[in-house]
């Protein structure tokens, strides 16, 4: 009987937990095996700290209940001073109780830092890097580079080196895995799988600068083909994105080169160390920024003012352009896009 | 009052000038308070902005300078100088002292944390605005590159009042070990004492570890040193070593003073003897011990690898163990006893259920590999908010209740403090508990603002209404401490209390014991209640008392300081050097200058005892 009780209310707790937070975000609803063990450990933990909860609560309310100075209770209470057979047992039992979940712990911290994947398991390579407000995801292997949004295939173990230009960031996608930091100077690796398709939210979570909590990024997984095929036209890119066809997204490219392209690498063309993300897919982004929905007002409204969006970042506004100017542009770079 | 000297100059002079560790522990108090309704101000707006998703009440700038600020203010100039105050006052007293070791350095060690904590809070005014990198301060964000001339005055205001600190755990060490009086051994010294001490032997071994952090970012932003930039051969890692090391014991340093606080109100007003007094006293050796030895778990995601992760893991989750063996003892002091509920009391009990919740998601934190989900959300801030207003500044408040009486001559309303304490409580838990499932649902910590429809709306409306209960709840606190100067003296011992300090008349006397008492027992006055006629037995002759002279040299030399710090965050280097030189001019002039103190005679310390 007792031990029906301890697993109702373990599944009690865990339907709570599970029920609670946004799909794809939260830590809660782990949707890859490194997230899946963090929760396993997490509940695990949980279990035994509730457990030490409960038992002080109940000795506290008994106490408090029984002791409390009665009206007119003047009695001298016995002064004890103490109890050694006591002492031993709440010494003794925590310790067994850490015990519970510092072995796994050890076991799995150790498992995670091992990048190496399992026997014929796919491996993916990305590099990170964070930059005051956004992320930058390259693909050595294929020899492409994204930014805001990472492209992943599925039930892959993906193996990220992770670095930052300017200050320190930390990568954390939730759904799939806890965080490592990125650190200037300093190359950190972690790795996590997506086990369904699906676009993940991750976010920036070590407080680096004005903007901070406005670092967030997607995480597109999709099935190993659609994948390959993904890098293979981001690798080469159609002949679209740098000659469009119809006149007004001409005009917009015209802008674009003039403006933009010095600081946003497109299809393989300008870009700079200092600059913003590779816009080459920018067509099929799932936000503008990280954060704002994807539509043409929104890219109007960051074009012409991007600091007042996302106050801080290093990308200057464009509010000299006219409205024929802007739509111009704004058509081209709706038109960004590599897979149809 | 029989100090001749103060008694023709103005009130002001004299307390600038007071080496009395009474004066100086209620100047750390007012001080504390004075930075506590800072920071508490700055919650409060923090807790606006949050309260709705994409709010604009505060541009993200000024939130980032808000929680700065807040963190600074609350560890670093509200909850270790109000301990500080409590410590100056009771210390002494607890352990039959008529002063601390080292009288001149007590007032030196508050002047240069009041002028150190207000050169920090004058970037409000001054410069390019607040420091804005955290309380942490990671580098690079704090380097010169990316952060503006308020981290020149929160490196320079810091190392200020970090001197102080450093000087006023020294003082106590020397104190305790030194100042006992006959009887007083060891370990029969009260609990607030031991921890006290403990909490110095860890003030001084942490906070050099600060110093050298902060004086390293001084030069590199000062002076363009590169100790932190990657660029130029240096490590931004370095930074996060030095900066817990000392960080990690700071938690220590403010809850073991803290658990020393409640051992006292709680045995008080259980009336029992403390249970398992000598377990208690190990404990919190053991607590400071590993204390040093956990620094790292503030750094798992930092890529320490899985070695030093899981390390610092297990030797976290060992202090769980001494820690329990508090609670237990608590529960157990509880158990038998005849307990009064009181407010200061009310106080102390809330503690036990609080601050086992933030030291079980401390344990879930110790977690390394699950650590990696919660670091730097809001599970970290529920967790650490649990520990310290669950921990230190319900400590704080019991201690005001508790001690007010002892110091100030009267006693806070009951009723009042009733309603101050469950608004207190009941929204401080409304404030916390759900930020444990914000961060794990994907909350980062440190955020301006929040997006609508990620689910966290909710859970933050319902903390920032406990935030408003809670500051309610503390105006009633203001209110009582005013309302209740009307309510007459209690006399000397009006909580039957167990101590020293219970012993002597109320108000305290400057020379605090007129004849030096001698200790017979754990909890002296507990022993001469039960055993012999309720007075202390003296182990001296009534004599002349030498007193320690007032001066204002302290002040000035913290001044000097002060002067100083403007001279360095705005490159004039002829002010900075001219502070730094008039404050070692100050310092020969204590040197060479002779200083006998002076003596409070037989005569007038029987007359004090008449008109008791
Ligand atoms: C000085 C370099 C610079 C120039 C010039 C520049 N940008 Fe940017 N841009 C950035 C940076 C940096 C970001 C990333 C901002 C952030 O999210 O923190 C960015 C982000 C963007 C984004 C959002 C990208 C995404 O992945 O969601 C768009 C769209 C954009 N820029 C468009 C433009 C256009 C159009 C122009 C030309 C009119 C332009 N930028 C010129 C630096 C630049
Ligand atoms: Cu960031």
């Amino acid at each position: 009987m007792r031990g029906v009780w301890r697993l109702l209310s373990f599944l009690a707790i865990m339907l709570f937990l599970a029920g609670c937070g946004q799909e794809n975000l939260s830590a809660l609803d782990p949707q890859g095996p490194v997230a899946d063990m963090q929760f396993d450990l997490l509940m695990l933990s949980l279990l035994v700290m509730v457990f030490v909860v409960l038992v002080v609560v109940v000795i506290f309310i008994y106490v408090l209940i029984k002791y409390r100075e009665r009206q007119g209770d003047t009695h001298i209470p016995k002064q004890v001073e103490g109890n050694h057979r006591l002492e031993i047992i709440w010494t003794t039992i925590p310790i067994l109780l850490l015990l519970i979940i510092a072995v796994p712990n050890v076991v799995l911290t150790f498992d995670l830092a091992d990048t190496e994947p399992e026997e014929d398991q796919d491996v993916l390579e990305v590099t990170v890097t964070g930059h005051q407000f956004w992320w930058e995801f390259e693909y050595p292997e294929y020899d492409i580079e994204a930014g805001q949004d990472l492209y992943i295939p599925t039930d892959t173990r993906v193996v990220f080196q992770l670095e930052a230009s300017d200050v320190i960031h930390s990568f954390w996608v939730p759904a799939l895995a806890g965080k490592q930091d990125t650190v200037p100077g300093i190359t950190n690796e972690m790795w996590l799988e997506a086990e369904d398709e699906g676009i993940y939210q991750g976010r920036c979570t070590e407080f680096c600068g004005e903007s901070h909590w406005l670092m967030d990024f997607n995480v597109i997984a999709v099935d190993p083909d659609t994948f390959e095929a993904w890098a293979d036209s981001m690798a080469n890119p159609p002949q679209e994105l740098t000659e469009p066809q119809s006149e007004v997204a001409a005009e917009g490219r015209a802008i674009y080169e003039e403006s933009c392209l010095s600081c946003h690498a497109t299809a393989g063309e300008g870009g700079n160390p200092q600059g913003g993300p590779d816009l080459t897919n920018f067509g099929e982004r799932s936000n503008i920024a990280g954060f704002l929905e994807f539509n043409e007002d929104n890219l109007e409204e960051w074009i012409r003012d991007p600091q007042k969006l996302k106050p801080g970042n290093s990308m200057p506004g464009f509010d000299h352009f006219d409205d024929d100017e802007m739509e111009a542009l704004v058509e081209y770079m709706m038109g960004l896009k590599v897979q149809d | 009052m029989s100090n001749q000297k103060s008694q023709s100059k103005s009130t002001l002079w004299d307390w600038l000038t007071t080496v009395d560790h009474k004066k100086v522990g209620i100047l750390y108090l007012l001080g504390g308070a004075f930075f506590f309704v800072i920071a508490g101000i700055q919650a409060m707006l923090m807790r606006i902005q949050l309260m709705f998703p994409e709010a604009s009440f505060l541009p993200y700038q000024s939130f980032n300078e808000m929680f700065t600020m807040h963190g600074t203010n609350m560890i670093f100039l509200a909850a270790m100088p109000l301990l500080f105050g409590f410590m100056n006052y009771i210390i002494p007293l607890q352990i039959g002292a008529r002063d601390v070791a080292f009288p001149f350095l007590n007032a030196l060690g508050f002047w240069f944390f009041l002028l150190g904590g207000i050169f920090v809070n004058l970037s409000f005014f001054l410069g390019d605005g607040p420091p804005d990198a955290g309380w942490t301060s990671y580098v690079p964000l704090a380097s010169d590159q990316y952060a503006g001339s308020g981290l020149d005055f929160f490196v320079l205001g810091l190392q200020i009042s970090g001197l102080g600190t450093l000087i006023g755990g020294i003082n106590f060490l020397v104190t305790v070990i030194n100042m006992r009086a006959p009887g007083m051994s060891m370990m029969r010294m009260p609990l607030f004492t031991w921890t006290s001490f403990v909490a110095s032997m860890l003030i001084l071994f942490a906070f050099p570890a600060l110093t050298v952090g902060y004086l390293l970012l001084m030069l590199e932003r000062l002076f363009g040193a590169n100790f932190f930039i990657p660029d130029m051969g240096g490590n931004v890692v370095i930074w996060q070593h030095l900066f817990w090391i000392f960080g990690h014991p700071e938690v220590y340093i403010l809850i073991l003073p803290s658990f020393g606080i409640f051992s006292e109100v709680i045995a008080t007003f259980a009336k029992k003897r403390l249970f398992g007094y000598t377990a208690m006293v190990f404990a919190t050796l053991v607590i400071g011990f590993l204390g040093f030895m956990v620094w790292a778990h503030h750094m798992f995601t930092v890529g320490m690898g899985p070695i030093a992760n899981a390390v610092f893991a297990v030797a976290t989750m060992a202090i769980a163990v001494p820690t329990g063996i508090k609670i237990f003892n608590w529960l157990f002091t509880l158990w038998g006893g005849r307990i009064k509920i009181n407010t200061a009391n009310l106080f102390a009990l809330a503690f036990i259920p609080s601050f086992v919740m933030g030291g079980v998601t401390g344990v879930m934190l110790a977690v390394s590999a699950a650590n990696y989900q919660m670091h730097d959300t809001y599970f970290v801030v529920a967790h650490f908010h649990y520990v310290i207003v669950g921990g230190v500044v319900l400590a704080l408040f019991s201690a005001a209740f508790y001690w007010w009486p002892r110091m100030f001559g009267y006693k806070l309303n009951e009723p009042l403090g009733k309603w101050f304490f469950w608004l207190f409580l009941i929204g401080f838990h409304l404030t916390f508990f759900f930020q444990h499932f914000l961060g794990l649902m994907g909350m980062p910590r440190r955020v301006a603002s929040y997006l609508e429809g990620q689910g966290f709306s909710d859970m933050n409306f319902i903390s920032s209404i406990g935030a408003f209960m809670m500051a309610i709840g503390f105006i009633f606190f203001l209110v009582n401490v005013f309302v209740s100067i009307r309510s007459g003296n209690p006399g000397a011992d009006p909580w039957d209390g167990r101590t020293l300090e219970w012993t002597i008349p109320s108000p305290t006397p400057e020379y605090n014991f007129a004849q030096t008492p001698l200790t017979r027992d754990l909890d002296p006055l507990w022993y001469e209640k039960m055993h012999g006629d309720g007075r202390m037995k003296a182990s001296e002759p009534l004599g002349d008392i030498h007193m320690p002279n007032a001066t204002i040299l302290p002040f000035l030399m913290a001044v000097g300081l002060f002067v100083s710090a403007f001279g360095f965050v705005y490159h004039n280097h002829w002010v900075a050097a001219g502070g730094i030189a008039f404050t070692f001019a100050c310092m020969f002039v204590r040197s060479i200058k002779e200083d006998h103190g002076y003596h409070i005679h037989k005569e007038e310390i029987l007359s004090d005892k008449e008109v008791e």
